[in-house]
C-alpha cells in the first residue's frame, strides 16, 4: 500500500522559517557510509528524510511534526542536530 | 524584562505547565510562563481524553466554560486480526451522571482555555518565544536564555514543562537522551462530520461518547495500540507504537501507512467513512514508566509533566499526571517561599516526596515491570489476538462440525502457537507485571 504522506501535510498549518531549518544533518557522510538501514527514511512521520539513489539521506524539514523520532532512533551516530524551531514557527496545530 | 526578576518561570503552556503556573499565580507569586507556539496548544498533541479529577483538584469548577467534546459512557477494548475483531465493551448509564469523570477534548482548544485561566490568575505569559537553554551558575538554575525578549531571564525557580523531548534537562546535563524503547511514536487524524451521524454510528446521544482502543494486527507485530475516539463533530483516530519497534520493524513501514491501513480495516472503516481529515499530527509519549523517570529536582529546577516521563501506559494516562505533577511543583515552591527557604535541591525534594505519595509514582511503580515485560513478549500483541479471533470464527462459525472437535481446535492452535508452559508463562508474566 502506497500512502501519499503530502496529502495529510497539506491539511496542517505551518509557517516555515526560511533558510533556518531547526534539524540538520551533522555529517552527510555518516548516512552514505555508515548507515545502511537509514530508518529516518521510513520512521519520520512526516517523511522529511528522504533516501537518494546515490546512498545519501536528504531532509527537508518544511513538514516537520516537531516529534523528535529522528533524533531518538540516530542512536549509533547521533548524526541528527535537532532544536525546536523559533519562537512562533514550525507546525501550528489547529486541533492537535 | 531582562532586569525583572521572577519568583519562577515556567517553561511550556501545556497541562503541566499550565497547572503549575496556575497554581503559584493563584497563591501569588510573580510568575512568567514562556511558551514557543503561537498560542498555547498550537505545539500540543494529546489523543485527547481528559479526566476530570486532576483538573478539579485546580480548577473545580471547570466544566462551567472549559472546551469539552463529550463526556465517555463507554469503553470499549477490541483485539483484532486483518479481517474481523473480538471485542470488551464496558458501557453504563452511571458515567450519564455528572460529575463526569472524563471527555474527550481538542487540545489546541483546550489549553487555550487552560491558559486563559492560567493569566487571569495574574501570571504573565509570553507566546512564540523558544527557550533556547538554562542559564546556570554552577549546578544552580538561574534562569532561561530565549531566543526574544532581549535573551536573559531570571527567577528563583524554573520548572521544566518543556514536553517529551525534555530538551533544556538535557541541554543541561540533568539527564541523557531518551531510548527509543522508552517511547512510543504516535500519529493521528481528526475526521469532521455531522454530529448526528456520529451519534447514530456508535448508538449514543448527544453530549455522550466512546472510545475504542485497539491491539493486534494493525501494528504489525510491534508493541501499540490503536485508538478511535468520538469528539463532537469529529473523530479522533490513530496509531502508536513503540519507537524502537518502528525502527526495527523489517517491513519498514511508515507510521503513516500503519494509520492508514487502521483506518481500511473492515471493523473501523464504516465509522469512519465520509469523514472530512482536517489534521495530521504526531507526536512521542514516554512510556517508559517507573524506571525511566529521570531525576525530577535539583538547584533551582523541577521537571514536570513528558518532560518527566509521567505517563502511565497501561491506563492510557497522561496529563492527568502532568496536571497533578505540575500542581504539586508548584504547591511545593509556595511552601518554600512562606517558611523563607531557598529553592535548593534540599527544599525542592518535598516536590519528589508529594510525587511519591500520589497516584502519579504509585501508579507508574505499580507498572514499573510492565514495559519490560511487554517488549519480551510480543506475542501479546501478534500471537493472541489472532488466536483469539480464531477461535471466535471456529465456535460461532455452524458448519456440521460437531463442538467437542471444535473445542480441542481451539485448544491446540493455543498450545500449537505458546505451548502450555508458553501459555502459563504469559499468563504468570502479565500477572506479575501488572499486579
Amino acid at each position: 500500500m502506497t500512502v501519499n504522506v503530502e496529502d495529510k501535510l497539506f491539511q496542517n498549518r505551518y509557517k516555515v522559517d526560511p533558510g533556518r531549518p531547526h534539524i540538520q544533518i551533522k555529517d552527510a557522510a555518516v548516512c552514505a557510509n555508515e548507515c545502511e538501514a537509514q530508518q529516518c527514511t521510513f520512521v519520520c512521520p512526516a517523511a522529511c528524510y528522504k533516501a537518494e539513489g546515490n546512498g545519501a539521506v536528504t531532509l527537508i524539514t518544511d513538514g516537520c511534526l516537531e516529534c523528535g523520532s529522528c533524533r531518538v532512533i540516530c542512536t549509533e551516530h547521533a548524526n541528527v542536530a535537532w532544536e525546536y524551531p523559533r519562537g512562533g514557527h514550525g507546525v501550528l496545530f489547529k486541533f492537535g | 524584562m531582562a532586569n525583572e526578576k521572577f519568583d519562577a518561570i515556567v517553561v511550556g503552556a501545556g497541562p503541566s505547565g499550565n497547572a503549575a503556573a496556575y497554581t503559584l499565580a493563584k497563591a501569588g507569586l510573580q510568575v512568567l510562563q514562556i511558551e514557543r507556539g503561537e498560542y498555547p496548544g498550537s505545539k500540543n498533541v494529546q489523543g485527547a481524553i481528559l479526566y476530570s479529577d486532576a483538573l478539579e483538584k485546580i480548577i473545580p469548577d471547570f466544566r462551567d466554560d472549559a472546551p469539552l467534546e463529550r463526556h465517555i459512557i463507554e469503553q470499549r477494548m477490541w483485539m483484532l486480526d486483518e479481517h474481523s475483531f473480538v471485542g470488551t465493551h464496558y458501557r453504563s448509564d452511571d458515567y450519564n451522571k455528572p460529575p463526569y469523570n472524563r471527555y474527550t477534548i481538542i487540545r489546541a482548544q483546550f489549553d487555550k482555555w487552560f491558559s486563559s485561566k492560567v493569566r487571569e490568575a495574574g501570571a504573565l505569559l509570553i507566546c512564540e518565544t523558544t527557550v533556547e537553554h538554562l542559564l546556570m551558575d554552577g549546578e544552580r538554575v538561574m534562569g532561561v536564555h530565549c531566543d526574544r525578549l532581549g535573551g536573559d531571564v531570571f527567577a528563583d525557580v524554573v520548572i521544566l514543562a518543556d514536553g517529551v523531548n525534555s530538551t533544556l534537562a538535557r541541554k543541561a546535563g540533568f539527564h541523557g537522551e531518551l531510548s527509543a524503547k522508552n517511547v512510543a511514536l504516535a500519529v493521528k487524524e481528526i475526521l469532521f462530520m455531522p454530529e448526528e451521524t456520529i451519534q447514530a454510528r456508535f448508538n449514543i446521544n448527544e453530549e455522550e461518547g466512546v472510545v475504542i482502543e485497539m491491539m493486534g494486527s494493525v501494528t504489525e507485530g510491534m508493541v501499540g495500540t490503536g485508538f478511535l475516539y468520538t469528539n463532537k463533530d469529529s473523530l479522533t483516530i490513530g496509531v502508536g507504537c513503540m519507537l524502537a519497534d518502528f525502527k526495527s520493524n523489517p517491513n519498514r513501514t511508515a507510521p503513516y501507512a500503519l494509520l492508514e491501513k487502521l483506518k481500511q480495516h473492515p471493523s473501523i472503516a464504516p465509522l469512519i467513512e465520509g469523514g472530512e481529515m482536517k489534521e495530521y499530527c504526531a507526536h512521542l509519549i514516554p512510556e517508559g514508566g517507573f524506571n525511566a523517570v529521570p531525576k525530577v529536582y535539583g538547584e533551582g529546577w523541577m521537571i514536570v509533566g513528558d518532560s518527566g516521563g509521567f505517563v502511565n501506559a497501561a491506563h492510557r494516562e497522561g496529563s492527568n499526571l502532568a496536571m497533578t505533577s505540575g500542581r504539586l511543583a508548584a504547591e511545593t515552591v509556595i511552601q518554600a517561599k512562606a517558611a523563607g527557604k531557598p529553592m535548593s535541591a534540599r527544599t525542592l525534594k518535598a516536590y519528589k516526596d508529594a510525587l511519591d505519595q500520589s497516584f502519579v509514582m504509585k501508579d507508574l511503580k505499580k507498572y514499573r515491570r510492565l514495559p519490560e515485560v511487554l517488549e519480551k513478549s510480543p506475542q501479546f500483541f501478534t500471537a493472541y489476538p489472532g488466536l483469539v479471533n480464531n477461535a471466535a470464527k471456529t465456535l460461532f462459525t455452524v458448519d456440521g462440525v460437531d463442538k467437542m472437535t471444535k473445542q480441542r481446535e481451539v485448544m491446540g492452535s493455543f498450545t500449537a502457537a505458546r505451548s502450555l508452559r508458553g501459555l502459563l508463562g504469559d499468563a504468570f508474566r502479565l500477572w506479575r507485571a501488572t499486579r
